[in-house]
């Protein structure tokens, strides 16, 4: 078996929380993310999911630095990313990029499309001189915008469009992996359609690895060949797209799954919910044993003791919950 | 007779690039105790048209160009301000998309919901205040009496837009304007949202509108559908006709771009183009650029909304011909 | 930059569409702004007729007529003259040529220090920061006056000297006000991208950080030119900046107050002239500050 591109062990992003206006005392952590294992192989897509706040963008600034991990490791091609200092780890950036989710906030205002994506070329000496013009119309095109509109600050283009143009500076690093942190949950449903297929296409065309975060189970699901299901920090479910969805394990998952809402009525008045109660805890006090126990239907005492580990149940599919034969 | 019966709503914005044209000629009617559902993308007018209804557009720059909207006998768009502050609040009531930003922060969450009724009717303090907790109970906020002092700050996401509902529901309206209720919400979170307005409306028994650019939501609680398009409405259906039978080209086209509806590894049907800028003026259909079906004729005339079986209606040349 | 294509380029030529850069949308906002409008036409004038003064100036500003004394406005001498029969009209272009150049390169000085120094203080952050920051503070506890005083004893007293010294005071709001600006913007994905992609620091300093702090820069520059100008008016009312026979608008306002009952005309002018000039550089700055401002033109 080809060793995964990426790997975290264990990985762990706490965030000290300080509390008094003139004495800072630390008054907690916020365990953003807490202790997360999860393989990415080259060439393949993994989904993660979850609802806000349950740390998968930390996660993703983790990967790529933005954000220091405080326990565990991250390898990238091999190699411990996690320990590298700065000035080693930059050589390897390239190959490792980021599609953020606001393509309103990515972009820098004042730079036009030509200098957003000539700037990376240029600095990363991967095109110079007449090149870097080549260069930047094939990104443009390869996103599918006009190389005419080159000249274009970000403003002048609208959501989807600005969107492509954030994909295109983070593939002209020719990256390995490309992480994308809900990269259409900004758009229009017509809108996210195009710039889910543009990511479908990119994917085959250039041999991406992907790991797609979204909040929508349905996208991640239509996009991605394995899903991660992350709630308050740890991944609860883990395994192959359509297993995780038409046949979820974990109650989470499950709640998760019956809540999407989908556009078909018949359907919609027949389904069966999984009603949850309450709300997410919060990640600065979580609570005691499986972090799901609070809201879960299926708790028993027992949950409350324990922190379930993954556990594999069916082929490549594992789920975090210590009651998963009874239910 | 219905609770509301908006006619030819058209609102612009006179704004220093232009006019924009944010509501173009909208019909729609509801009636007492039924929930309807106005869909539709961002620009597509839809919340221009709710916020018109109640007299809540900025003015200037915006201004209602024409078009009737009664209510209970009263046309909202011609009946002045006062009368408009009495209905608004107290027969009509809406919530908004962003439950952080909606409630004071400064203000107590009781008296946040006390408010309307000290102002409206006159409530005294300790009868608002029974009241109010009452609200909390029925929102699904246990122990409404203590968090009636809680601090905004202190609830979550979802407590608040609950705050929100009990906060608009507190005078018992007739019609609630829902603006993206569940938008701000986790998927978790708003199947409880909907649950609760559900079940308000039945017992309450008043009438919702409720705005979203989510087939699905809209799919789960409404019977009524419109969807608008560039401020136009372009196609109007019971909720099991339209997911079952679109007729309107855009219709199709959206509902077949949701991921949900799609077969794993096949690209998703997309919708060409871009929604048309409304400041430029539209000649024909606002859809017929991006449409598969459109024809020479789309891009002349604009097609009206027309009747073509009981209960539903389209914006299209080639439906009302029989041609689609 | 790559505009202008080389004869073998193998790109096929396309018509590459200009985009209307915030700076034209603000520069359009503007001109709508007619009072910012109007302070902008007026500074020009300003500033080319204190170009030109040596060649429009009717007399020399050295040239006095003890004979003729203080005389009031007349065809001869349109601003009138003063005590020592010196054209009033000749001084105040004289003098603008000095209120400007200290208030426009007091207020530049500022800016490149400040700019540079806040920008390096907000995206290093930490520790380095905290240093940069406190020494900040320790320059802004200094009393002024006195700090000018011991410059002056040392060196002389200078125009150059008057510039160091009030740009070394006003820079140290402006690094505040950049630094503040910096650190929210580090956290927006636009700047968390350029870490992404590798960009070195000082390119993410240089490209990204300052160009996006600019709208508030200029604005503060705005306010800081006509606040420098009254500091220059103070200090050589002290006599700590400019010297007989040259003059500076706060000089001659100043001459003006002595004898003002008698002799109105010599505090009108010079003071309608630096009044037109802070006018228009509040209005102006005032218009900058909305046309500047991207959330209002995102709609």
């Amino acid at each position: 078996m080809t060793r995964p591109l990426l790997e975290l062990r264990a990985l762990r992003v706490h965030f000290p929380v300080y509390s008094g206006l003139i004495r800072r005392r630390l008054a907690g952590t916020v365990r953003a993310v807490d202790g997360v294992s999860l393989d990415v192989a080259p060439g393949e897509t993994v989904g993660l999911v979850g609802e806000s706040g349950c740390g998968k963008s930390t996660l993703a600034r983790a990967v790529v630095r933005l954000v220091p991990c405080t326990g565990g490791t991250v390898s990238f091609e091999g190699r411990e990313i996690s320990a590298m200092r700065e000035p080693a780890f930059r050589a390897l950036r390239p190959r490792l990029q980021l599609i953020f989710q606001d393509p309103y906030a990515s972009l820098n205002p004042r730079m036009t499309v030509f200098d957003a994506l000539a700037e990376p070329l240029r600095v990363h000496g991967l095109a110079d001189g007449r090149d870097v013009r080549r260069r930047v119309s094939d990104l443009m095109e390869l996103v599918g915008l006009a190389p005419r509109f080159m000249r274009k600050y970000p403003h002048e283009f609208s959501g989807g469009q600005r969107q492509r143009i954030a994909i295109a500076r983070a593939l002209a690093l020719e990256p390995r992996l490309v992480i994308a942190d809900e990269p259409v949950s900004a758009l229009d449903v017509s809108v996210q359609a195009q710039i889910l297929n543009l990511i479908a296409r990119l994917r085959e065309q250039m041999g991406l690895t992907l790991l797609f975060i979204a909040h929508d189970l349905s996208v991640v699901h239509y996009l991605s060949h394995r899903i991660a299901v992350m709630y308050l920090g740890r991944l609860v479910e883990l395994g192959p797209a359509s297993e995780v969805f038409y046949r979820p394990r974990h109650p989470y998952t499950r709640a998760l799954i019956s809540a999407i809402p989908v556009p078909d009525p018949v359907k919609e008045k027949t389904r069966q919910r999984v009603a949850l109660h309450d709300e997410p805890a919060s990640a600065l006090n979580p609570p005691s044993g499986c972090a799901f126990r609070p809201r879960c239907p299926w708790a028993e005492p027992r949950c409350a003791e324990i922190v379930p580990p993954l556990e594999s149940c069916g082929e490549g599919h594992q789920a975090a919950c210590i009651r998963l034969e009874d239910i | 007779m219905p609770l509301l019966d908006v006619h030819e709503l058209t609102t612009h914005f006179h704004t220093r690039e232009g006019v924009v044209r944010a509501v173009n000629g909208v019909s729609f009617r509801v009636e007492p105790g039924e929930t309807i559902g106005i869909v539709g993308e961002s620009g597509s007018g839809k919340t221009v048209a709710s916020l018109s209804l109640l007299g809540l557009i900025p003015s200037p720059p915006g201004r209602i160009e024409k078009g009737t909207a009664v209510f209970d006998g009263v046309d909202l768009l011609a009946c002045g301000a006062q009368t408009l502050r009495s209905i608004r609040g107290r027969a009509i009531s809406m919530i908004f998309q962003d439950p952080m930003t909606a409630l004071n922060p400064f203000m107590r969450i009781g008296d946040q919901l006390m408010e309307p009724l000290r102002v409206h009717e006159g409530v005294s303090r300790r009868e608002a205040r029974a009241q109010a907790a009452e609200m909390l109970r029925l929102v699904g906020i246990q122990d409404g009496a203590r968090n009636l002092d809680a601090w905004p700050h202190e609830f979550s996401g979802g407590m608040r837009q609950r705050v929100m509902i009990a906060m608009a529901l507190i005078t018992r309206p007739h019609l609630l304007i829902a603006d993206e209720p569940t938008t701000a919400l986790d998927v978790t979170i708003q199947a409880q949202i909907l649950e609760l307005l559900a079940r308000l409306q039945r017992e309450l028994g008043m009438a919702v509108i409720l705005i979203t650019h989510d087939l699905g939501v809209v799919a789960r609680v409404c019977r009524r559908l419109y969807v608008m398009y560039a401020g136009q409405v372009m196609e109007s259906a019971s909720t099991d006709e339209l997911f079952a039978r679109p007729q309107h080209p855009y219709t199709e086209a959206l509902l077949q771009s949701l991921p949900s509806t799609h077969v794993k590894g096949e690209p998703l049907h997309t919708i060409p183009g871009l929604p048309p800028d409304l400041i430029a003026p539209i000649a024909g259909c606002p859809f017929a650029p991006r449409c598969a079906k459109a024809t020479d004729r789309c891009g002349r005339g604009t097609p009206a909304l027309q009747e073509i079986a009981p209960g539903r209606a389209t914006a299209c040349f080639r439906v009302q011909d029989g041609e689609l | 930059m790559s505009e202008a294509r080389g004869p073998e380029s193998s790109v096929e030529p396309i018509a590459v569409e200009r985009g209307a850069s915030l700076w034209r949308d603000a520069l359009v906002r503007l001109r709508k702004n007619h009072l910012a409008a109007a302070g902008l036409v007026a500074l020009f004038a300003l500033l080319v007729v204190s170009l030109l003064t040596p060649w429009i100036a009717p007399y020399g500003y050295e040239d006095q007529d003890l004979a003729l004394g203080a005389v009031p406005p007349s065809g001869a001498h349109w601003f009138g003259t003063d005590l020592l029969g010196r054209d009033l009209f000749t001084r105040v272009l004289y003098g603008g040529r000095i209120s400007l150049l200290v208030g426009f390169a007091a207020t530049g000085v500022s800016l490149c220090v400040g700019v540079l120094y806040g920008a390096c203080a907000g995206y290093l952050g930490g520790r380095t920061d905290a240093l940069m920051m406190r020494f900040v503070d320790i320059l802004y506890s200094l009393p002024f006056v006195i700090f000018v005083i011991i410059l002056t004893v040392y060196f002389g007293r200078n125009i150059v000297l008057l510039f160091m010294a009030i740009g070394a005071v006003e820079w140290l709001t402006m690094a505040r006000i950049v630094r503040g600006q910096v650190m929210s913007l580090r956290q927006k994905e636009f700047i968390e991208a350029t870490t992404v992609m590798g960009l070195p620091r000082h390119r993410v300093l240089l490209w990204h950080l300052i160009p996006n702090t600019l709208g508030p820069i200029i604005v503060y520059a705005t306010l800081t030119v006509p606040r420098v100008m009254l500091m220059e008016a103070f200090l050589s009312y002290l006599g700590l900046g400019v010297q007989a026979p040259m003059s500076s608008w706060g000089l001659l306002i100043n001459e003006g107050v002595q004898t003002m009952e008698n002799r109105p005309w010599m505090l009108i002018f010079p003071s309608l002239a630096l009044s037109i000039t802070l006018f228009s550089l509040n209005f102006l700055g005032d218009g900058l500050r909305d046309a500047l401002d991207v959330r209002a033109s995102k709609d």
